[in-house]
């Protein structure tokens, strides 16, 4: 750790992912919460952005309180040398006093690399944000698996560097805001030793994060060979089914599979968990669904805080009647035609 | 060529409970585990040993007790394992962590690449390999699906990255963490394991790396403190319906009755 003249830094740093000149939605996320945040300490809001084509950035960014917005035109596709050099000069000159950078495969790549370039604190993946008394950020993350919290301070060495995954925070549009002041720069920096051959777009459709109907498998599932019965379940729902992340762990699920802050956030209309006991970590990418219907066996599982329609009883007994009556269902509509 | 894999020990179980009156940790399982995504990262190196021919040497950071994750290593077909073992090292967040681990891998010698699972299933913050690329300023590809074409210079890799896949050529020495789904990993071997119960185990102490100053590492090198820990703050939870099996399939599919089923 090298230990920072404290008082030489201030303002916080939001880097805003961008991509084919598209800012990623967490950027404006991450804007409002360091605003809320910013307001507490009578500090100024930046944000930097890299890539190509960053012409429509600033207006993407309409209604974000900025003060100064970075614009740096590189290369679009992420490499750690060449962005960690981008955003590490950009820290250099500004001295924020704090970095809230996305949890995206992007932002948790260059995260580390710029905390150990500056020596200083890294919490990944808050779940919500704090000033102290002192003006330190008080960064707050599920702990042990999720059942616990955990205050976290970088209490000697600046920037305060955070990660926050997307759809945890709040964006912000103020109406009557002033334009940032727009600071455009060309790099020409390259990476003999990393280079990009080719990308690939993935196919859209078949992930979880994508399905307006998800059916969610949890601890409460107690042999592998039971998933069959709630993927069938998912599929007569025309959805799919996802997982918490006890079932990633046993390998019976994917982690692409898997909702939570290690997993994926969604947002479907309709959930349904299937003994899934609700931790901070699983909720914490999950808690936009529209329509949550959770049957869980315990009571006063934590599920049942959030959900819209808490079904308390057994799995076992609740799922194959489920999919019976679908099955019947769909065999009423095909005599009908 | 060599291949240096970090490899951590976490408990069985991640899940910890708090008992909310005594704000005492509980911790349902005492067992130790070798982390699930690094098996992964050793079954990467092991597939490179197949095809051209490695050293396979293993390190893990941790109690003497981790020496099991360097057997279980030996017992897949890891060649040497490392245990980086020092009072002064416990306590360390991702900046110390990594700082250990990169002054512990130089102080075992030249890797021409290191492989790391993508997270801990206990820390689960996926920011530590990042961290150890960037001490030793090597290029780092995260979330890796496929290593192919790796020659003595270079190596032709594919990762993930949102909505895409990327291929890119990276130049040895480097840091790959790799994705789980992609590397199953290989059934112990009787053979190897009874071999790997008699292997010697190196064990690195403070005193064995270049930078001996204690406030470098654990707690005292970390940026980051736990300031306190608490059960999360619980909300007014709703009143459950409970029903049997085909009231409460009723009762579900009444409010599936807006979707629109496929």
């Amino acid at each position: 750790m090298r230990k920072s003249n404290i008082g030489e830094w201030s303002g916080i740093l939001v880097y805003v992912e961008c991509r084919k000149g598209k800012v990623h939605p967490v950027g404006r996320e991450l804007i409002g919460e360091a605003w809320r945040l910013a307001e507490e300490l009578g500090a100024a809001v930046y944000a930097v952005a890299a890539g190509s084509g960053l012409d429509d950035i600033s207006s993407q960014l309409t209604g974000c309180p900025l003060e100064k917005l970075y614009l740096y035109e590189t290369d679009d596709e992420y490499t750690p040398i060449v962005y960690e050099n981008i955003i590490a000069g950009c820290i250099e000159k500004l001295k924020p006093s704090i970095v809230l950078i996305g949890g995206t495969y992007e932002g948790r790549a260059l995260a580390p690399r710029l905390a150990v370039a500056f020596e200083s604190g890294l919490t990944a993946d808050c779940t919500s944000l704090e000033i102290d008394t002192e003006g330190n950020l008080i960064q707050i993350r599920p702990a042990f698996g999720g059942n616990v919290m955990a205050s976290i301070v970088t209490a000697h060495s600046r920037p305060q560097f955070a990660t926050v995954r997307p759809g945890v925070m709040e964006p912000v549009f103020e109406e009557s805001l002033r334009e940032p002041v727009i600071v455009r720069e060309m790099v020409n920096l390259t990476d003999e030793r990393f280079k990009v051959l080719e990308v690939k777009e993935t196919e859209s459709g078949d992930s979880i994060t994508e399905q307006n109907i998800l059916v969610v498998a949890g601890r409460g599932v107690r042999k592998k060979e039971d998933l069959e019965m709630l993927r069938e379940l998912s599929e007569l729902l025309g959805g799919k089914l996802a997982s918490s992340r006890a079932l990633v762990e046993k390998g019976w699920m994917s982690p692409r599979e898997q909702i939570g802050l290690s997993g994926n956030a969604v947002s479907p209309q309709y959930m349904i968990t299937c003994g899934v006991s609700g931790t901070v970590q699983f909720m914490a990418g999950m808690k936009q669904t529209k329509n949550i219907i959770a049957i869980n066996e315990d009571p006063s599982a934590r599920i049942f805080e959030i959900a819209h329609y808490p079904v308390c009883g057994d799995l076992y007994g609740i799922v194959p009647e489920l999919i019976e009556r679908l099955k019947m269902q769909k065999g009423d509509d095909f005599t009908g035609i | 060529m060599k291949i240096a894999v970090c490899m951590k020990q976490v408990p069985a179980v991640s899940e910890g409970n708090m008992d909310p009156e005594t704000g005492v940790l509980l911790r349902a399982g005492l067992e130790a585990i070798v982390n699930v995504y690094d098996l992964s990262a050793l079954e990467a190196a092991l597939k490179i040993k197949d095809s051209r021919g490695a050293s396979v040497h293993v390190f893990t950071m941790g109690p003497a007790k981790a020496e099991n994750v360097l057997r279980e290593a030996f017992a897949m077909g890891a060649d040497e394992g490392w245990l980086i073992c020092d009072k002064a090292f416990a306590g360390a967040d991702v900046l110390a962590t990594s700082y250990t681990l990169m002054q512990s891998i130089r102080a075992a010698g030249d890797y021409d690449l290191i492989l790391c699972g993508k997270q801990t299933t206990d820390g689960d913050t996926a920011q530590v390999s990042g961290g150890l690329a960037r001490w030793m300023n090597l290029p780092h590809v995260n979330w890796t699906t496929e290593i192919m074409d790796i020659s003595d210079a270079d190596m032709k890799v594919r990762y993930s990255m949102e909505n895409r896949m990327v291929t890119a050529s990276v130049s040895l020495p480097c840091l790959v963490s790799v994705e789980k789904d992609s590397f199953v990993p290989r059934m112990p071997s009787l053979k190897l394991k009874i071999s790997g119960k008699k292997k010697e185990i190196h064990v690195l102490t403070m005193e064995d790396l270049e930078d001996k100053d204690k406030e470098h590492y654990g707690l005292s090198g970390s940026a980051t403190r736990v300031r306190k820990i608490f059960p999360p703050p619980r909300t007014k939870q709703q009143e459950p319906v409970t029903l049997g099996g085909a009231g409460a399939a009723e009762y579900i599919l009444s409010q599936l009755g807006h979707a629109n089923l496929s």
